[in-house]
């Protein structure tokens, strides 16, 4: 099938995926996501009340944060994509100085300062994660098509400074997340081919100056960890050797929920954060992963078609590009828990513990939603 | 906005995006099946592997905590000491009923609202299954004796035992030893996280602190196999600790019990040091405190009430009082008058008890109302402290004169002690004045520095040291606490002074103690040994540095500080004392005796045998 052929056919497909369910448009829901997202959540809970050692006040906390999240969600869902279109520097600028102020105000944990304390502490860097393909998407919806040198270089610029930010508090995976992020947008928005060349030969030769120079030293062990994660086998290693066995050990079906040797005994470290799918995959087995693959493919290909049906250009980039953010999230977590990536702090969206990463999360499916609902909504008014 | 761009342009920015979003899917579905594949190889096809691995994955890695290090006395008498101590623990996997349990416990042996309330709260927080929980630290015998009989009774509780330090003398050696604590926030950045993971407890103060590093030892691991309920089956794999070094201190328990008795009731201090090594063989400061209350932490109350005190008990006063040395200090610059050739020991006064200034008014009193008299040498001055005398010297020589013989002596600066922390004092000069008080150096400033006031201050540490530099002819000596490390003969330098001057001046100091006149001479009744000594009474009023004390206790506020420093046996010095005692009145009268009760305890202990020079 040619690339035509399949903007054909998905053009002249469309009138099959018209959602008819129009009361719920009404209300700006879009059912089929928030079914997704409501059984993700339920599997994340199960998965960490038992990767928490069966610590309930855990798993209650993180209910009233997914809570939070959904509230959020449907409020956001109220709103006019095209008041996100206009205003999306806003949570940008404010993003930006908040990076900023963590020098200041910051608090440090495990040598690294990535958390803000205004009454409730939070992650700055979680909320350019929608800031930038919020910002980015309006930028290059507004200019000429395709993306001029002015175009691209402002783009690059708008994604580099929080980019760098995140980089020296030192979180190297959130920065190179949230920099793909606007990357793709740029990507979807028919950045000319040569820029695409000349990037990925750039990025050729600044890989190996990145690890010389701009690698802190605990990032270049968990890199060298991945390929010999015995040579430090009670260090850095550790993490990798202990989070494989759980993985492998859980075979096709798994150890059944709260059987998990190696999650329960402590073997695993951050078993109910970043390592959780270890546990889960410990305890469900392959079939346990499968089926948390199909929810996620699931979401995946439900916001895929609110990016292609979207009627704007900028509805179309942002949920484009925040689709590819989501998957990425999820690729390079479960690459990283099974050995294949360099262990870099990234959570499993709606499986591991932690605040600001929840609510973001909602924040951007909430504008997906409200993208999605009022392409419907438009479509009726025409229709009818 | 796109509404009004072209149709041909929005169709084909449309299907550019198609094209663009089709390519990023593939990419998806690549990545997807490559973790796919990941985990099928990790589940499916390894998955025997990894299941055994995981079986055999029941090994844990334990530290085991090597015992401290213990501290001696130069005699092998310990003076810091690992004691086992017995707590009591709860596995709560193994309880039928924790709260049935609790009562039953709670009525055989008391339990306070506190260790329950700590209980829940450790028992909240995330563990492995299996791990005991603490709910009662330190038995006491019959506790455990109890315990043990109903422990069928008693199911899931657990008697560990664990190491606790321990000071046997307690308050008299608590400068020295220092104390153990639990490791704060600020220690953690500092040490090595590894090394004290088992340890949990770093020396605080003292020796304890200063020799951290070889007390501590090196971790052990222990590996054990536990089941797939978490439990230990067996030991697999050990890797010993290595246990913290043992240190052998100069110090004698007994003359250290004797140096703060001999303080008792009185703020001050006793140093001991043994000349010819600069071991320190007493070192006391009273008030003092129970270092044992800190080993098994001490609640902030009690901490603030130990901090906040006038009497300052966690105050080292040897090392970190600093006091004025007052007419301590007279030997010293009656050698550096002699030795730069100011005077020569013809040269007399007449002292009618007060000295003026040239074009001034103001009396300089001696301590004698109505003067010493005609005829006062330099031995007389030394003798009688005789304040005139040096009054007069100081208008003759230079004060950078007294601040080379001073310092020379180890006035002002620091001595080198193997302790944490020790002050500098201060021996006063024209630099230091400009650069501390931006003022020009005045002739009253020199007749205040000659008897040793003024700006001068010195810790009873440097009086000590001091004093063995006159007992050893010049040699200053580092002092040291700890005897196994560096216990070569370490001596600071020379000061290079004509003998002939340093037998007028020892005979001087002698007969401080041996003459009718001396002002010591009360404490030569009885002893068939020599003793050398100078006498120091000190002016509290008007002394801005000591002006905390005076808060302390009114009663005694404006009295004068006791001081003495002594060398025995006077022909062939063994020891160097120097005593402080804070508002104790005149130094003949409190400190000297003082003095006199600990270099005794110390001659009684090593007899000098009098053909030693002949023994090989």
């Amino acid at each position: 099938m040619s690339q035509s052929e399949f903007v054909r056919r998905m053009n002249h497909g469309n009138s099959a995926f018209v959602d008819t369910r129009n009361q719920w448009n009404r209300f700006h829901l879009d059912l089929h996501m928030l079914i997704i997202l409501i059984a993700l959540v339920c599997t994340g809970l199960i998965a960490l009340y038992s990767a928490s050692g069966q610590n309930l006040n855990l798993v209650h906390s993180q209910l009233i944060r997914f809570g939070m999240g959904f509230i959020l969600l449907l409020t956001i869902a109220q709103v006019s994509p095209r008041f996100f279109e206009r205003w999306a520097f806003v949570p940008y600028i404010g993003g930006v100085l908040l990076l900023c102020a963590i020098p200041f105000l910051g608090i440090e944990r495990n040598g690294a300062q990535r958390w803000l304390d205004v009454g409730i502490q939070f992650q700055p860097s979680e909320i350019l994660k929608v800031a930038i393909p919020l910002l980015l998407a309006s930028y290059v919806a507004k200019r000429s098509f395709p993306p001029s040198l002015k175009t691209v270089f402002f783009s690059l610029l708008l994604v580099a400074i929080p980019v760098a930010l995140i980089g020296l508090q030192p979180d190297l995976g959130t920065a190179i997340l949230v920099g793909v992020a606007g990357f793709s947008v740029l990507f979807l928005g028919g950045l000319p081919r040569i820029y695409l060349i000349t990037s990925s030969c750039s990025l050729a030769v600044a890989m190996p100056l990145m690890w010389f120079y701009g690698l802190h030293g605990y990032q270049r062990q968990r890199i060298i960890t991945l390929f010999d994660p015995e040579s430090d086998k009670f260090g850095a290693g550790w993490n990798i050797i202990q989070s494989t066995i759980a993985i492998g050990s859980g075979g096709l079906g798994g150890k059944g929920w709260g059987h998990g040797t190696q999650s329960q005994l402590d073997f695993l470290p951050e078993s109910h954060t970043d390592f959780i799918i270890a546990v889960f995959a410990e305890e469900f087995g392959l079939f346990g992963v499968l089926g948390l693959m199909a929810l996620y493919a699931a979401l995946i290909i439900r916001c895929l078609l609110i990016s292609i049906r979207s009627q704007t250009m900028f509805g179309r980039l942002f949920a484009g590009s925040y689709t590819f953010l989501f998957f990425l999230y999820i690729f390079v977590n479960l690459g990283m828990v099974s050995g294949i990536l360099p262990v870099v702090g990234v959570p499993l969206p709606f499986m591991s513990f932690g605040g600001t990463s929840v609510v973001t999360l909602m924040c951007g499916f909430g504008v997906l939603m409200a993208i999605s609902t009022e392409r419907n909504l438009m479509e009726r008014k025409r229709n009818g | 906005m796109d509404h009004y761009r072209p149709f041909q342009s929005r169709q084909f920015e449309q299907q550019k995006f198609y094209s663009r979003l089709l390519l990023g899917c593939l990419s998806m579905v690549v990545l997807t099946a490559v973790l796919l594949s990941r985990y099928y190889y990790l589940q499916v096809v390894n998955y025997d592997d990894f299941m055994t691995r995981s079986e055999n994955n029941s090994v844990l890695i334990e530290p085991i905590t090597p015992p401290r290090g213990k501290i001696y006395d130069r005699n092998g008498v310990v003076l810091a000491n690992n004691r086992p101590s017995f707590n009591l623990s709860i596995v709560k996997e193994r309880t039928v009923n924790l709260d049935s349990l609790l009562s039953n416990v709670s009525k055989l042996i008391s339990i306070s609202d506190f260790e329950k309330k700590q209980f829940f709260k450790k028992l909240k927080r995330k563990r492995r299954p299996f791990e005991p929980i603490q709910l009662k630290a330190d038995l006491s015998e019959e506790e455990r004796a109890i315990l043990a009989v109903h422990q069928f009774d008693l199911r899931g509780t657990l008697v560990t035992a664990k190491l606790l330090r321990e000071y046997p003398f307690g308050y008299n050696t608590a400068h020295i030893t220092g104390y153990v604590g639990g490791i704060n926030d600020r220690e953690l950045k500092t040490l090595d996280p590894l090394l004290y993971s088992g340890a949990l407890i770093v020396g605080k103060s003292g020796v304890e602190k200063k020799y951290e590093q070889d007390l501590v030892g090196q971790l052990g691991y222990q590996m054990v196999e536990v089941n797939s309920l978490g439990r230990v089956m067996r030991e697999l794999n050990k890797e010993e600790p290595i246990n913290g070094k043992d240190l052998h201190l100069y110090l004698d328990h007994r003359l250290q019990e004797k140096a703060y008795e001999v303080l008792e009731g009185e703020k001050g201090s006793v140093v001991l040091i043994e000349v010819e090594t600069g071991g320190i063989l007493a070192m006391a400061s009273a008030p003092s405190f129970d270092p044992n209350k800190f080993v098994k932490g001490i609640s902030h109350k009690k901490y603030n009430l130990l901090t906040s005190s006038s009497e300052k008990p966690l105050f080292d006063r040897s090392l970190l009082g600093q006091y004025p040395p007052g007419s301590t200090m007279k030997p010293v610059y009656g050698l550096a008058a002699l030795n730069e050739g100011i005077i020569d020991k013809e040269y007399n006064i007449y002292d009618p008890g007060y000295f003026q200034l040239p074009n001034s008014k103001h009396k300089y009193r001696d301590w004698k109302r109505g003067g010493h008299g005609h005829d006062i040498h330099l031995n007389n001055a030394i003798i009688e402290s005789c304040d005139t005398f040096f009054y007069k010297l100081s208008t003759l020589m230079s004060i950078s004169i007294f601040h080379k013989y001073g310092t020379n002596f180890g006035i002002g600066v620091k001595t080198g002690i193997d302790m944490p922390l020790e002050k500098n004092g201060i021996m006063p000069s024209r630099d230091w004045k400009k650069r501390i008080h931006n003022l020009a150096w005045y002739p009253g400033d020199s007749v205040n520095a000659s008897i040793g006031q003024g700006f001068t201050l010195a810790t009873p540490l440097q009086l000590a040291v001091m004093t063995a530099g006159l007992a050893n002819q010049g040699d200053i000596p580092v002092p040291r606490i700890v005897r196994n490390k560096n216990s070569s003969f370490v001596m600071k330098k020379k000061v290079e002074i004509q003998k002939e001057y340093w037998n007028y001046v020892r005979k001087a100091m002698k007969d401080v103690v041996h003459d009718s006149s001396g002002t010591a001479r009360r404490i030569n009744q009885g002893i068939n040994y020599q003793i050398s000594g100078k006498t120091g009474t000190v002016q509290v009023i008007g002394i801005k540095q000591k002006e905390r004390y005076d808060i302390a206790s009114t009663a005694k506020k404006n009295r004068d500080h006791a001081l003495f420093i002594a060398y025995a046996p006077s022909d062939k010095p063994k020891v160097a004392i120097a005593i402080i005692i804070e508002n104790g009145g005149s130094g003949s009268a409190r400190a000297a005796p003082a003095a006199k009760e600990v270099i005794e305890t110390y001659m009684n202990l090593y007899p000098v045998i009098p053909n030693e020079s002949n023994m090989p």
